[in-house]
């Protein structure tokens, strides 16, 4: 068993997950119905990706793990979600930001994921690239709408930007695990930045300058979210140890 | 010869055509078709927030994902029923503030509280399963647009409540505790599920026009009927129990007998005095004030889209 590679994986599904988790404090409480309908589309997008990739991380790890195993009973250290996907939902700014941001992210990384030499990493990787497009679509187009929408919306976006940025540095610092996955941050790190810009740009919003950059998540070291957003995800599974549901 | 507009509404009712948003229609057949259907669709929105509930604390991934996507549904359902009451003449925003000043009423089966894993089960099962009976019955509306979202609706929400039905048939065959959890969850949701049909036939205020004008077309005493019927059924398959002693088929009938409904409790949750309509309202307002700012953004983005193009 190769555990640099199901380290990887699990990586990417820690990011789904964590995300969607995060996306699905929305459902109910949108802003108005059809957006709420959205965040919620996406959210399901996630678990689903989620749920392909630790299925295939189950599969190559074996004795008797499971997609709910890894993503149920492991604890606040061995998950390996950058920090970005577990910040706080707070408003709608925030959520369509950091959608925007990791989104974009993910788009870029499927594509380099599609000639993985592993066939079910590719397969993953393109089955998400057809969702992941819609969501940098409509969060891009949420960033826009918001910062030059009115004077409390641009203002709000502002703070969300200011409050998110320092958490995208670490999508591009690879972890020990990255290397050697048949991707390239360093490469997909300009076409994130150019798209980044240019949705800020037509948003008029001002661009960060240079800033302290966060790390740690994607070795395990997390901000103190993530306790409690695994003591409610968890906490079923905890709570009746080895049921069906 | 020109037909006089009620006769010919008259006439189309008759012959089962249905009624379409720009025919003729009595006042009062349009009111009552607003408030029925806004109240369809604001029941549909509330009814996200005890299901939503679960969301983050779903004990599986494949649970986690089923649910997002039946409280999505949901969701959905609302937006085809706003729009259909929107034929009618009255706008989303204007029901959407009826709802929450309290002058719309919602089903009242989602004022109460979602406490254990099994309750979305029961919810899917018995609360999806007795709003099903009303619905089919529903395709058959007189009014066009109500019945036509009724067919897409009435699809997804028999798929629902196999849902529902699955998940406490695993809980059903787990462990002792699980069990437990799953016949609690039937007890308590078991009586509110039957007053989703309504007071007595004999107590309800609006049913007579509208079963003359064809927007329902059972009575609620035989709809209930037929629910008590096929979940008395049903939960053989579970082997767990109904809470009522006086459950029992009678043969002369060929229907189940069935014990008083509580209606003391059921006029009190109307009147807003049940477990979760405080908490109920209170979400979605908040939701709605505090969505003001985004749905101000949008518009003023499009204005201002508006504008450039204009030059």
């Amino acid at each position: 068993m190769n555990q640099k590679k199901t380290s990887y994986i699990l990586h990417l599904a820690d990011n789904s997950l964590i995300l969607g988790q995060r996306n699905s404090e929305w459902c109910g409480h949108g802003p108005v119905l059809e957006q709420d309908i959205a965040i919620t589309n996406i959210t399901l997008d996630l678990v689903g990706q989620a749920r392909s990739l630790y299925q295939y991380a189950a599969s190559l790890l074996g004795e008797g793990t499971t997609e709910d195993s890894l993503a149920y009973l492991r604890t606040e250290r061995e998950f390996l979600n950058c920090l970005l996907v577990e910040q706080p939902k707070a408003d709608w700014a925030h959520t369509v930001l950091r959608q925007f941001f990791f989104s974009t992210y993910q788009y870029y990384l499927c594509q380099q994921l599609l000639s993985h030499p592993d066939a079910q990493l590719a397969a993953i990787a393109e089955k998400s690239l057809k969702e992941v497009r819609y969501h940098v679509r409509w969060s891009g187009e949420w960033v826009i709408r918001l910062g030059d929408g009115t004077t409390e919306s641009k203002q709000r976006l502002q703070l969300a930007l200011a409050a998110l940025w320092p958490y995208t540095g670490e999508l591009f610092m690879p972890a020990a695990y990255e290397s050697g996955q048949g991707t390239d941050l360093s490469a997909i790190r300009p076409l994130w930045n150019e798209k980044v810009q240019a949705v800020l740009r037509e948003a008029t919003l001002d661009l960060p300058g240079e800033t302290f950059m966060h790390s740690g998540g994607k070795t395990g070291v997390h901000t103190e979210h993530l306790g409690f957003i695994l003591a409610e995800m968890q906490y079923m599974q905890r709570t009746y140890p080895g049921c069906e549901w | 010869m020109v037909m006089d507009p009620e006769m010919l509404f008259r006439d189309k009712i008759e012959n089962e055509i249905k009624i379409e948003p720009k025919d003729w229609m009595p006042e009062a057949y349009r009111k009552t078709n607003i408030r029925q259907i806004s109240q369809h669709a604001h029941s549909e929105i509330v009814g996200m927030l005890p299901e939503g509930n679960w969301i983050t604390r779903a004990p599986s991934l494949k649970r986690k994902a089923i649910l997002i996507a039946k409280v999505q549904d949901e969701g959905g359902h609302g937006l085809y029923l706003y729009s259909a009451a929107e034929t009618l003449g009255m706008s989303r925003e204007e029901m959407i503030n009826d709802l929450h000043s309290g002058k719309a009423k919602y089903s009242s089966i989602f004022n109460y509280p979602t406490l254990t894993w099994a309750d979305i089960g029961a919810i899917g099962w018995l609360v999806d399963g007795a709003a099903i009976m009303n619905q089919v019955m529903l395709t058959r509306t007189s009014y066009g647009p109500y019945a036509r979202a009724m067919v897409r609706i009435c699809k997804e929400e028999s798929f629902h409540q196999r849902q529902g039905f699955e998940a406490l048939l695993v809980l059903s065959r787990g462990t002792e505790a699980q069990k437990a959890m799953c016949q609690d969850a039937i007890n308590r949701w078991w009586w509110p599920a039957l007053m989703m049909f309504g007071p007595r036939d004999t107590e309800s205020t609006n049913s007579d026009q509208s079963m003359k004008w064809k927007i329902k077309r059972k009575s609620n005493d035989e709809l209930r009927q037929n629910f008590v019927d096929m979940i008395a059924e049903q939960i053989k398959t579970l082997g767990m129990t109904l809470p009522d002693p006086h459950l029992k088929w009678n043969e002369e009938r060929k229907h189940y007998d069935f014990g008083e409904i509580n209606w003391d409790e059921f006029w009190q949750v109307v009147k807003g005095n049940g477990p979760c309509n405080k908490q109920r309202l209170d979400a979605r307002r908040k939701a709605w004030e505090e969505g003001e700012w985004v749905r101000e953004a949008a518009e003023a983005y499009a204005r201002k889209r508006v504008d450039k193009l204009k030059g």
